[in-house]
């Protein structure tokens, strides 16, 4: 029977979700599971052929291979963004096959994936773990969703499975290159997106690995950021992805002169915070703002004379360009966004592939997140306590996944610059309609009307007290948003809740709950 | 039945919102509204929509509004142009003027960077004065369409009492002709500071014009001065700069516009602009006999930075003061190419120490070394000296430090 209880931060969540129990946030760095961590079923190699060719004829043999059947969890990766068609022919083939009550568990979902609507109608997909984007989020917060949804950052996505909340039936990895015995990487072929960290603790833990590539190379295929040892089938398809939208449009420079001075002013802070100096590290995004501020860092840095040790997040034409350039020593990525970004990879040894293991995982002996000096993060609403929310918009409907978010806020300064309004909707807001992350670990808000930095972070105060740029309170800026666009109502949600939030240790942050229409 | 509309929709439209009207003998007001901040500012839009309505005292109607995050006044100012196609009320739905678009201007101030916005386009209002421009101007003419011109005016005279300015000056280029003067009643009466007379070849024209003002101010008790920079786009403007420039009262600028001039003179606008050089040399000449600023024309390649700096450093070395700018990126590459060099600043400092000294010593000539010094060549450095201190390249105490060193 489900009740609800108040979390750590003062949200009221349920104690069950999909009719198991969760635990409530606990606060930061405050909930530490014990035992030992989820093991994967014993195999043994005689049961595999010895010639190494684990190939069967098609992806529709590999899941009956599998042992595909009702209430099965079934993971697939983002890597190919919304160039995937893999996921959406896996579901394809389960309802032609009349399986029920799937689970799916991506690490991204994207608009490609709307064609999963009808399955989701149908019953083929019982519920989505894993970020719900645009139609898919829309869909879930009309409550038509069967089960609730369960919202993880990629490092979340791994802890789930190292500690057994997730449990992987079958993991089907898209390859841009493999070999018959499933060693596979993403750095070669048509479809080629450079790395394939995503689908790393699935190749690990899932009972099943699928491997299914385009570009089937004789063994070995070299690097294998898949190895083949933990591959159960490999497929040969046709096709494995559409590469002009694996190569997504996101990665543009802004051009828009209101997000440019955004980006401006967050260089401008960083610089005069001290926070570009020699041997520095940052997290590097895919959005336009991001993109034109690591552009901006490029110029404080040629001008200093002063070289970054290493740069994590996505990597792109304009990173690689500073790496080459030798303004960034290493680029440590976790996702590669354009072809340059893949190229480079391919080329050079300090530009390495990782995965959330390294950069993210809560049951990690630590990881490299917290080891970046300036991150630099989107928000779609931030409250006056820098409590902050990536996944609904303020009319409430769910449109984003968390991806890295929550991850990246345990790097040294977490940056957020995001517009004052959008919309006529203000971004900073009384109450975050849903908390993603705690304002704890939010430093400071760069909007085009004005800078705020959280009262906790008294150094970075100090070193600005002088500054030009317009330091304000996140209170002023508040009544700024609300003095030009007037202060919003409150969408009325109903009590049903469609989808859980979870931090990165596994407990639940926040619920959200489905729109009264 | 009277029906009306007015506004702007499409995937691509923000921040504004398309209004369709039609009166009714009966029923009340009815509005439907498409919006998607519906869920958090459907009940405000509709209050808006029902106070400017009942303003205007039209009781009955059907109102669609198809709205993307319009603000109130933008709203506001939508469904009076709709409401003004069919009636000729003389009421009006003005919001209250806010605190912050209260403040003055003088004659003398900078106007190195003014930049133009379509006066039927309430997005780029926003966030305009944000990008620090020395003026903003909320254009009539040229860039709203004929069939927009009428509801432009409601836009532009509610976004001068409600859209933020953030301390740049206020301007507005009206129309050409009688419909300029018409102009003026949806203008001057919200603290314009500054209106943009284009294409003048008759300094007559703006006697009239300001004879309007004059009668406005009066009507409305206003009594900060309200400024006009002519802008002179024609060979006959040219020949007459002068006597335009001192036409009347108030005139603080003159500008030039080079896609209608070298239109007129029958040759093709290039990026090295000999072509206009005679004009542009002669407006310079004819706005400093006058003592009032000279304005160089817009640079209309938005992507190349490059070539702006340039033409704003040719602009600078011919004595202009000033350049429009269409896209707000170009303000601080103009700000950058007006500001003084730093080896000119050197000397500036150099000279205007030596004549603070000799002031302090009671001494009538200014000397440098052995060197002479004459007055107009100290007031020149002056004012160099005062801009880079507004433009904060140097501290205004700048002098104290100079001597330490």
């Amino acid at each position: 029977m489900t009740e609800f209880v108040k979390n750590a931060a003062g949200r009221l969540i349920p104690t069950h979700i999909n009719d198991k129990e969760v635990v409530p946030f606990q606060g930061v760095g405050k909930y530490r599971p014990q035992g030992r961590k989820y093991a994967p079923p014993i195999k043994t190699v005689a049961d595999y052929p010895e010639d190494g060719d684990k190939r069967v004829a098609s992806l529709k043999d590999a899941l009956i291979k599998a042992g595909l059947k009702d209430g099965m969890t079934i993971s697939t990766h983002h890597h190919f963004r919304n160039g995937d068609i893999l996921a959406n022919q896996i579901f394809d083939i389960a309802a032609e096959m009349g399986v029920k009550d799937l689970v799916w568990y991506p690490s991204a979902s994207f608009p490609c994936h709307e064609h999963l609507i009808q399955y989701l109608e149908s019953g083929v997909i019982h519920h989505i773990e894993g970020s719900m984007n645009g139609p898919l989020g829309r869909f879930a917060s009309q409550g038509k969703m069967r089960g609730q949804g369960v919202l993880r950052s990629h490092g979340g996505r791994y802890q789930a499975v190292q500690d057994g909340d997730v449990h992987i039936d079958i993991a089907i990895i898209a390859a841009p290159c493999a070999d018959p015995f499933g060693n596979a990487n993403g750095l070669y072929g048509d479809a080629a997106c450079g790395l394939l960290g995503f689908a790393l603790a699935d190749s690990e833990y899932a009972d099943q690995v699928v491997v299914v590539t385009d570009n089937m190379v004789p063994f070995p295929c070299i690097p294998w950021q898949i190895q083949g040892n933990n591959v159960d089938i490999t497929v040969e398809v046709d096709k494995i992805g559409i590469p002009e939208k694996i190569v997504s449009g996101t990665t543009k420079v802004t051009k828009s002169p209101d997000r440019l001075l955004i980006a401006e002013m967050t260089a401008q802070f960083c610089d005069e915070a001290g926070l570009i100096k020699e041997g520095f590290s940052f997290q590097a995004g895919a959005g336009g703002t991001s993109l034109s501020i690591g552009i901006y860092f490029g110029e404080i840095m040629r001008k200093k004379g002063i070289k970054a040790r290493f740069a994590r997040g996505g990597s792109n034409q304009y990173l690689v360009k500073m790496f080459e350039e030798g303004l960034v020593e290493h680029i440590l990525d976790g996702q590669t966004f354009d072809l340059e970004g893949v190229r480079s990879m391919r080329e050079n040894p300090t530009h390495v592939n990782t995965s959330p293991f390294t950069s993210y995982n809560y049951h990690g002996k630590g990881n490299f997140a917290s080891l970046i000096d300036i991150v630099i993060l989107g928000a779609t609403e931030v409250d006056t306590n820098f409590n902050a929310n990536v996944v609904t918009h303020s009319d409430g409907y769910l449109l984003h996944g968390i991806g890295g978010w929550q991850n990246c806020l345990f790097g040294k300064t977490v940056i957020l610059p995001i517009p004052l309004f959008r919309d006529r909707i203000p971004v900073i807001v009384d109450e975050v309609t849903t908390l993603c992350g705690p304002g704890d670990l939010i430093d400071v808000i760069v909007t085009e009307r004005g800078i705020a930095v959280n009262p906790k972070r008294k150094d970075l105060l100090e070193k600005l007290k002088d500054s030009e740029l317009p330091i304000k309170t996140i209170e002023e800026l508040k009544a700024e948003a609300e003095e030009i666009c007037g202060k919003p109502q409150k969408p009325e949600f109903d009590d049903e809740v469609i989808a859980a939030i979870k931090w990165v240790d596994g407990t639940v942050i926040d619920v959200v709950r489905k729109i009264k229409e | 039945m009277s029906e009306g509309y007015a506004g702007n929709k499409g995937p691509k439209i923000k921040s504004d919102c398309h209004v369709t009207l039609k009166q009714q003998p009966s029923g009340g007001i009815n509005i439907q509204l498409k919006s998607k901040v519906e869920k958090l500012y459907g009940d405000q839009i509709k209050k808006v929509a029902t106070a400017t309505l009942n303003k205007l005292g039209i009781e009955h109607c059907e109102v669609l509004i198809e709205d993307s995050g319009a603000l109130d006044w933008v709203i506001a100012a939508r469904i009076e142009a709709a409401v003004k196609q069919f009636s000729d009320t003389s009421e009006t739905y003005i919001p209250d003027l806010k605190p912050y678009n209260q403040y003055e201007t003088s004659k003398e101030r900078d106007r190195l960077s003014r930049l133009y916005l379509p006066g039927n386009n309430p997005k780029m209002m926003l966030n305009a004065g944000i990008h620090k421009p020395h003026g903003i101007i909320l254009d009539l003419e040229d860039a709203v369409a004929p069939a927009k011109k009428h509801e432009a005016r409601f836009v532009v005279r509610n976004a001068l009492c409600s859209a933020n300015f953030y301390g740049a000056e206020r301007m507005v280029r009206i129309n050409q002709g009688e419909m300029g003067i018409e102009d003026l009643q949806y203008i001057v009466p919200h603290n314009v500071h500054l209106i943009l007379i284009p294409k003048v070849e008759d300094p007559e024209y703006i006697c009239r014009l300001d004879k309007e003002v004059q009668r406005l101010e009066a009507r409305h008790q206003i009594e900060k001065p309200v400024f006009y920079m002519p802008i002179i786009e024609s060979a006959l403007g040219v020949e007459k700069a002068y006597e335009i420039a001192t036409a009347c009262r108030n005139i603080v600028a003159l500008a030039i516009g080079l896609e209608d001039y070298t239109a007129d003179i029958g040759v093709k606008r290039t990026s090295t602009a000999e072509e206009s050089l005679y004009a542009r040399m002669r407006l310079v000449n004819a706005a400093k006999a006058a003592g009032i600023q000279p304005i160089d024309s817009v640079f209309s390649d938005v992507g190349d930075m490059e070539g702006l700096f340039e033409n704003v450093r040719k602009s600078k070395q011919l004595g202009f003061e000033g350049m429009g700018c269409i896209h707000p990126r170009q303000i601080k590459v103009i700000h950058d190419g007006f500001a003084p060099e730093a080896k000119e600043l050197e000397k500036s400092m150099k000279i205007v120490d030596a004549a603070i000294k000799a002031e302090e010593q009671g001494l009538g000539v200014v000397s440098l070394g052995t060197k002479m010094i004459d007055p107009p060549v100290v007031k020149r450095h002056k004012k160099q000296i005062d801009r880079a201190v507004r433009m904060g390249l140097i501290d205004k105490n700048w002098q104290e430090t100079y001597n330490q060193e």
